[in-house]
């Protein structure tokens, strides 16, 4: 059985992502970090622009990362384990001063 | 994998300031993991120190805060209100915006702008490029093509907010460059052999010599900090990019700076002290006392850009400023006798403030409100002062 994350975006993010801020979404078995889930992401749900989300196997440079509402980088960047009812929220620092 | 394996628990971390809260941001310039409420603090007074420092300020000084919606100057807007009610600056703050008459985006970020007067209670100010030079962004990139836009758009911008803030009756405009922008500023400088500009870019306040001083508050302050601090805010700005074509210049200096990042965390901050620290031995300074024949405002030229991109709209040649586009040059465009619709552009030595300024939002001044601002000074100043104890009793 698949995980169940929600995913959000902020910052102009939710413009790739047919225009959603949020949504649900289970995950496959194959998707255990974040890291799989920025490649899946790219794969299943982005809508356009690939380059304008990832760059050499992370999210382009500019682009926020949280997990729960916290700093990915804190919790462990691209290796942090994904776990049921995570959320995981992505927002861009590159639109508009 | 599978759920059979026990998960191994990490130990909890905790905030490297107060070392009791859950952290929620890695702090881009110290590396430190801060919870919300440290950060907050950390964040906002770093920026009045920076203030201080920088003697940004005099005392009932009258001061627009160019707000275009974005995040940037959302988050200025929100952050100079709060510390000029802590900390007493006694600061008449207007916000002032630039319609440049680009529809689907300004239109819609001014929106934004108008809420957020609304939402901190102050005045707002806006002018609009078709006012005061007869055309709109959408109709100059009809007429000129759309290359080039971004930096004339700039020239225009920049004559704009000088003369809002001479109508508003402001002798300071602050913007909302951060860190990254100025550390982006200082390679372009850089890369372009623009000697003059290359210190200037870092200073905190610029044009103390001329009619409109300039100041940046969040000299220091990285992007990511005013990203996260207006999402853990709940801050309403607006986010979608421009549609005209962007500054690419910036684009790659922007990218080069993220990959140098990458490998040497401390880059944005070294960038910036090595502008600060540059000394221009041949004293080549930007002329800044010659004025535009035309137009009376600054230039180091006869006639100034936007003076010349103007002319050439006018007279329906645009390459006299820019370069026309394959469709505009296959048609060119005839003006009739009394179809033209120039105007004149009003003299910058000329303007003075406007005593019926026309404000797209006031703020009822009252007895009543100076006692709440009494009040909420108090009450501001207490959590400081409480977060300080907190802080200091931990060592
Ligand atoms: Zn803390
Ligand atoms: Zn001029």
């Amino acid at each position: 059985m698949g995980k169940n994350i929600t995913l959000s975006f902020g910052g102009g993010m939710e413009i790739l992502f047919n225009n959603t801020k949020e949504r649900e979404i289970e995950l496959p078995d194959s998707v255990v970090n974040i890291k799989d889930l920025i490649a899946y992401m790219k794969d299943e749900l982005l809508q356009e622009r690939p380059e304008l989300f990832v760059l050499n196997d992370s999210v382009r440079p500019g682009i926020i990362v949280l997990i729960n509402n916290a700093d990915w980088e804190i919790e462990g960047g691209l290796e942090y384990e994904l776990e049921d009812d995570d959320e995981i929220t992505f927002i861009s620092t590159l639109h508009g001063g | 994998m599978s759920s059979n394996t026990p998960r191994i628990k990490k130990p909890k971390k905790t905030c490297d300031i107060c070392k009791s809260g859950k952290p929620v941001i890695k702090r881009p310039k110290t590396g430190q993991l801060v919870c919300k409420e440290c950060f907050y603090f950390v964040f906002e007074e770093e920026i009045h120190q920076t203030i201080i420092q920088g003697n940004v300020f005099k005392e009932n000084e009258k001061v627009a805060i160019g707000a275009s919606g974005g995040k940037d100057s959302t988050v200025l807007a929100y952050v100079m209100n709060l510390l000029n009610k802590r900390h007493n600056y006694k600061l008449d703050l207007v916000l002032l915006s630039i319609d440049e008459g680009i529809t689907g985006y300004r239109d819609d970020s001014l929106e934004t702008v108008k809420r957020n007067a609304r939402q901190y209670n102050l005045p707002l100010k806006i002018v609009s490029y078709k006012e005061l030079y007869g055309w709109s962004m959408d109709e100059i990139v009809k007429e000129a093509g759309n290359k080039n836009n971004c930096t004339f758009c700039g020239v225009l911008r920049r004559q704009a907010l000088d003369r809002g803030a001479v109508m508003l009756g402001a002798k300071h405009i602050l913007t909302g460059h951060n860190a990254d922008d100025i550390a982006e500023t200082v390679l372009m400088n850089i890369l372009r052999g623009d000697i003059p500009r290359l210190q200037r870019c870092t200073f905190i306040t610029t044009g103390n010599d001329s009619m409109i001083k300039r100041s940046k508050p969040f000299k220091y302050t990285y992007e990511k900090e005013i990203v996260m601090y207006a999402h853990f805010k709940k801050l309403d700005y607006f986010s979608t990019e421009c549609i005209y074509a962007p500054n690419a210049f910036r684009g790659n200096a922007r990218v080069f700076l993220k990959d140098l990042e990458k490998v040497r965390s401390t880059a944005i901050m070294d960038i910036i002290y090595s502008g600060e620290s540059y000394e221009n031995q041949s004293n080549n300074n930007i002329p800044t006392s010659k004025v535009c024949e035309r137009c009376g405002y600054m230039s180091s030229n006869k006639i100034c850009k936007a003076c010349v991109l103007l002319e050439g709209l006018n007279k329906g040649l645009p390459s006299l400023g820019i370069k026309k586009s394959k469709k505009a040059r296959a048609n060119p465009k005839v003006i009739k006798e009394g179809e033209s619709k120039e105007i004149k552009v009003k003299n910058f030595q000329d303007l003075t403030k406007e005593e019926n300024c026309k404000m797209e939002y006031v703020v009822e001044k009252s007895e009543k409100n100076n006692e709440m601002d009494i009040d909420e000074n108090k009450k501001l100043m207490d959590s400081v002062n409480n977060m300080k104890r907190k802080l200091q009793n931990l060592d």
